[in-house]
């Protein structure tokens, strides 16, 4: 470790004391106050609390809306991470063998990540619009062949394939990246071995691949979980009858349009320990980078 | 086994060409090292036989096939990679029996040959074990052993042995050679140190900036090289060389500061009064007078104790001169020695082609 | 590429191309509606290619959602939430590793496990903070008696009050903590040989010296790569802009407008859905992160590797 330091503590102290008492106030109190909220109940805007234990939680727990939340949830978090990161596994790959062309594919997967999920939200909410666009084509065989706006199912598609897109490049900037961490002498020593290209896919390149593999699953869920506010409050608003209610997004809605606070903040805590459960769960058992030393 | 062609090979990337038409005759059966700084293009020849690069123009040949068009699949040649580039994902025995399985061979027969190749690379024990677990001279044996089990038709090296520590390299040198006393496949073998090269070779390839300078058994292109870049590359300490004129019979050349030195006159008559460059190699050198060849006085600063000899520095008709003698006296600072100089020793170079100035041919012989 | 395979290469360029294609659809379909009018954007069957109503729209579209303003307050934005994060990451991560005192690890260990707390699963609670910045330092004085002891001592009642609600800091501040900034700043400062810190010392610069003359120089592509992602970042932000702002007029910055040109039922009143304007509104919107992606390509790829997010 390092053994020349400087030695004015003071200006250590003054240099981080500004982010220590940003995150004090915005990251750290908040979530204390959303543990205690969880387990008062409060008036919202002032009043006095009171201690209710464990009463928030199991009024939550045992609310079917809030199941209802946890179901789509999952779907909606397994749905686009699997089609996000298989779409950008297969681009990545292809990407890989740098034929000519290379770089106008490359940018011309990066991009979508720079669209805001609310900008990304409302192409797509026209894109699925059952009355006009390309979808309500299928509208004119019979009606609400495609309704997402009545019926749950297709709303749930709608917002899938949404954050399965804006997901996409960053999946693909990784994957790209972990395929060209792989030493260039071990698909030589491949071809040499007498394996095809695919052969070599399979053999070589998506076992090397794993952590990335993994590191991505992770943080695609845990996103999903977080970042699809936007999409969702632009594209279904949770609707139609909550098929596209994310956790999440029902925080948001129990809180500031419901009001009340002990629900919503019992909520986070459930959704934050779920993320520091992935989060940690990342990093005490994904090994991030694969060491070739071969 | 087999031999190979190299016909007029030539590589060039956009408009960099890297190698300029190379032709050689590799051997059944011969171990043939190609030796030359990097950025020499050797690399890339090695790349081209094996069909890891394109050929640009040219030809290669295995066993009389021309494989310009083949896969490197296709070839029957086996690689040893710099980096060993090993699977570092599969076991030891995966990755010795990685080609075999690719090949269908059935299960039964993989595993038998798999534990033969082991065998014979002595890592029986660490089949099990992933390229992780292994110390560099283990995984250089893994990637030996990868290349053996196919039984190829040519051993390809490139560098194989520069990421070992030295003590390894000598041990993993022997047994190269020890491997290819038993299997006599034909090998190709790419490298930078001149130890290795002289020590694995039946003949050496001495290449420079993407020609061949040399081609020859390791004494041929010791005693007699082709030019003043092969005369400078091998041997340790380098070659001297001096800025001459040849002189009035063509019997000797004058040096810088006016002493003369006896060459050949079979070569020196046809170049009287021209400049030429000569190379002397320091251990051929010897201290005091003796007789015939020439005498000369160089004056000497310094020696370096190398234990088992010593090298006097000094300068010698205005250019540095190394000598490398068993004379244990130190000089005295600027202290001026005799120093004799035998006729066979002085190689002359043509200073603008660099190549050698030469009545004799220089001898391209094919491999012992 | 080591072999010839031609079929393999025009399979490439196929899947590489639908790829493409599948990526521009919804953006294509944007620009397509951006550039008809209303009526033919609402016909069915649709339009496919695009029209020549596009500078018609977008000018439309731009003084409909008041963009003069917005574009101009989602710029100060960004901007703002970059220069924080660079400048904060940098200082935390320089007083981490260049300074040897006793809670180094513990700050940096607060700073990463931020990490954990995504603003949207503790938004309730920080929306309450934002209304008092000052708050949580009222709390703790009451809690431990200190407001009682002034106001015994000076007949002052200590009222803390900072509200961000509707400010330009409360856009800012809240998101220029950064966990990822600290730990791409730290992993580069750690590579910094011991040497140069000594060289420095016996050069007779100080520790705020070395951050300004040798580190910063030698960060340059670091801050780059930081710089670009942190922008995308922060022009996209949505949901903190949706809450702190209620003063759109003055306050509200482009990406929430969006948010209010959704041309539905609520919008148009049961009228014909706006979609040619709200979607060259969209377009408005993509163009600024977009160029930023497409011209720093390279400092923006190297960016999200190293922070690994």
């Amino acid at each position: 470790m390092r053994r020349a330091y400087f030695k004015d503590n003071r200006i250590a102290y003054l240099l981080v004391a500004p982010q220590l008492l940003i995150i004090f106030v915005f990251f750290y109190w908040p979530t204390g106050e959303a543990l205690f909220w969880a387990f008062t109940l409060e008036q919202p805007w002032g009043g006095g609390n009171e201690w209710v234990g464990l009463d928030n939680l199991n009024a939550v727990l045992s609310d079917g809306r809030y199941w209802n939340a946890v179901v789509v949830s999952v779907i909606f978090a397994l749905a686009s991470t699997a089609l996000a990161m298989g779409m950008a596994l297969i681009l990545a790959i292809f990407a890989d063998r740098q034929l000519r062309g290379y770089k106008f594919y490359r940018i011309g997967m990066i991009w979508p990540y720079a669209i805001a999920a609310p900008a990304v939200g409302l192409a797509f909410r026209f894109v699925f619009n059952p009355d006009a666009g390309i979808m309500s084509y299928l509208n004119t065989i019979s009606a609400d062949v495609w309704n997402p706006t009545l019926n749950g199912t297709h709303a749930l598609i709608m917002i899938v394939v949404a954050g399965a897109w804006k997901q996409v490049a960053y999946n693909f900037i990784f994957f790209l990246a972990g395929l060209q961490s792989i030493p260039k002498s071990i698909t030589e020593a491949g071809a040499m071995d007498g394996a095809s290209v695919l052969r070599r896919v399979r053999d070589l390149q998506l076992p090397l691949l794993a952590p990335t593999f993994f590191f991505l699953l992770v943080i695609n869920i845990t996103d999903s979980f977080t970042d699809s506010f936007g999409i969702v409050d632009v594209m279904t608003q949770g609707g139609p009858a909550r098929a596209t209610d994310l956790l999440v997004y029902k925080i948001y809605t129990d809180g500031f349009k419901g009001l009340d606070y002990s629900g919503a903040a019992a909520q986070s805590i459930i959704l934050m320990s779920l993320v520091i459960l992935l989060t940690v769960f990342q990093f005490r058992y994904i090994e991030r980078r694969v060491h070739y030393t071969g | 086994m087999a031999q190979i062609g190299i016909r007029g090979v030539r590589k060039s990337y956009g408009k960099t060409q890297v190698v300029h038409g190379v032709d050689v005759d590799i051997v059944d059966g011969e171990f043939v090292v190609i030796l030359g700084p990097s950025g020499c293009g050797k690399s890339t020849l090695l790349r081209m036989i094996a069909g890891l690069e394109e050929i640009t123009a040219g030809e290669i040949s295995i066993d009389g096939e021309v494989v310009n068009e083949l896969e490197p699949r296709e070839r029957g040649c086996a690689m040893v990679f710099q980096n060993y580039a090993l699977y570092p994902h599969m076991t030891v025995a995966q990755n010795i029996g990685y080609s075999l399985k690719v090949a269908g061979v059935p299960r039964a027969t993989r595993d038998q040959r798999v534990l033969e190749t082991a065998r014979t690379i002595g890592l029986v024990d660490f089949l099990d074990r992933k390229p992780g677990q292994l110390s560099g001279g283990q995984r250089q044996r893994v990637a030996m052993g990868r290349a053996m089990i196919r039984e190829p038709r040519v051993f390809l090296f490139d560098e194989p042995l520069s990421n070992l520590d030295a003590k390894l390299r000598v041990q993993m040198r022997l047994e190269i050679r020890r491997l290819h006393q038993r299997l006599r496949a034909t090998s190709v073998f790419v490298t930078h140190d001149q130890v290795e090269a002289m020590t694995l070779a039946d003949r050496l390839i001495v290449m420079n900036e993407g020609h061949i300078d040399q081609i020859g058994t390791p004494s041929e292109v010791y005693g007699l090289p082709a030019s003043r870049y092969v005369g400078g590359f091998i041997g340790s300490p380098p070659m001297n060389f001096l800025d001459v004129t040849v002189g009035g019979d063509g019997g000797h050349v004058v040096v810088g500061d006016g002493q003369h030195l006896s060459i050949d006159p079979a070569i020196g008559a046809g170049l009287v009064g021209q400049t030429v460059e000569v190379g002397i190699r320091p251990e051929h050198v010897t201290v005091g007078h003796r007789a015939g060849g020439s005498t000369l006085t160089a004056a000497f600063d310094f020696m370096e104790d190398l234990g088992a000899g010593r090298l006097f520095h000094g300068r010698l008709g205005g250019a540095d001169f190394i000598v490398h003698s068993p004379e244990h006296r130190p000089p005295a600072f600027g202290e001026e020695i005799p120093l004799h100089i035998p006729r066979d020793a002085v190689h002359l170079f043509d200073p603008q082609t660099g190549k050698r100035v030469a009545a004799q041919p220089v001898v391209q012989a094919a491999a012992a | 590429m080591i072999e010839r395979t031609p079929i393999l290469n025009v399979a490439t360029h196929v899947i590489m191309f639908s790829g493409l294609l599948l990526l521009l659809v919804p953006v294509w379909f944007a620009f397509v509606a951006s550039t008809h009018t209303m009526q033919a954007v609402n016909a069915i069957p649709p339009e496919f290619l695009p029209g020549d109503q596009f500078f018609t729209n977008i000018e439309a579209a731009w003084t409909r959602a008041d963009f003069a303003t917005k574009f101009v307050n989602s710029m100060i934005v960004a901007v703002g939430v970059v220069v924080g994060k660079v400048a904060i990451a940098a200082i935390t991560a320089f007083s981490i590793v260049f300074f040897n005192y006793r809670l180094r690890q513990l700050a940096f260990w607060m700073v990463f496990i931020t990490l954990m707390l995504p603003l949207e699963v503790r938004i309730v609670p920080t929306f309450a903070v934002a209304a008092n910045a000052l708050s949580p330092f009222q709390v703790l004085m009451n809690l431990f008696g200190i407001t009682a002891l002034v106001e015994a001592v000076s007949g002052v009642r200590v009222e803390l009050n900072w509200n961000l609600l509707n400010s330009y800091t409360g856009l800012i501040l809240p998101l220029v903590a950064t966990a990822t900034g600290t730990f791409l700043y730290r992993q580069f400062f750690l590579t910094i040989p011991d040497e140069l810190v000594e060289a420095a010392k016996m050069d007779g610069a100080g520790p705020i010296r070395f951050l300004r003359d040798t580190l910063i120089p030698l960060s340059k592509t670091n801050m780059a790569a930081l710089a670009t992602i942190m922008f995308v970042f922060a022009w996209n932000q949505y949901l903190w802009p949706l809450l702190v702002i209620t003063d759109t007029a003055n306050f509200g910055v482009v990406v929430v407008e969006l948010g209010r040109l959704i041309p539905d039922m609520t919008t148009t009143g049961g009228g014909i859905p706006e979609w040619h304007t709200a979607m060259a509104a969209t377009l408005i919107v993509m163009v600024p992160p977009l160029l930023v992606v497409v011209l720093m390509q390279r400092w923006f790829v190297r960016g999200l590797i190293n922070t690994d997010k």
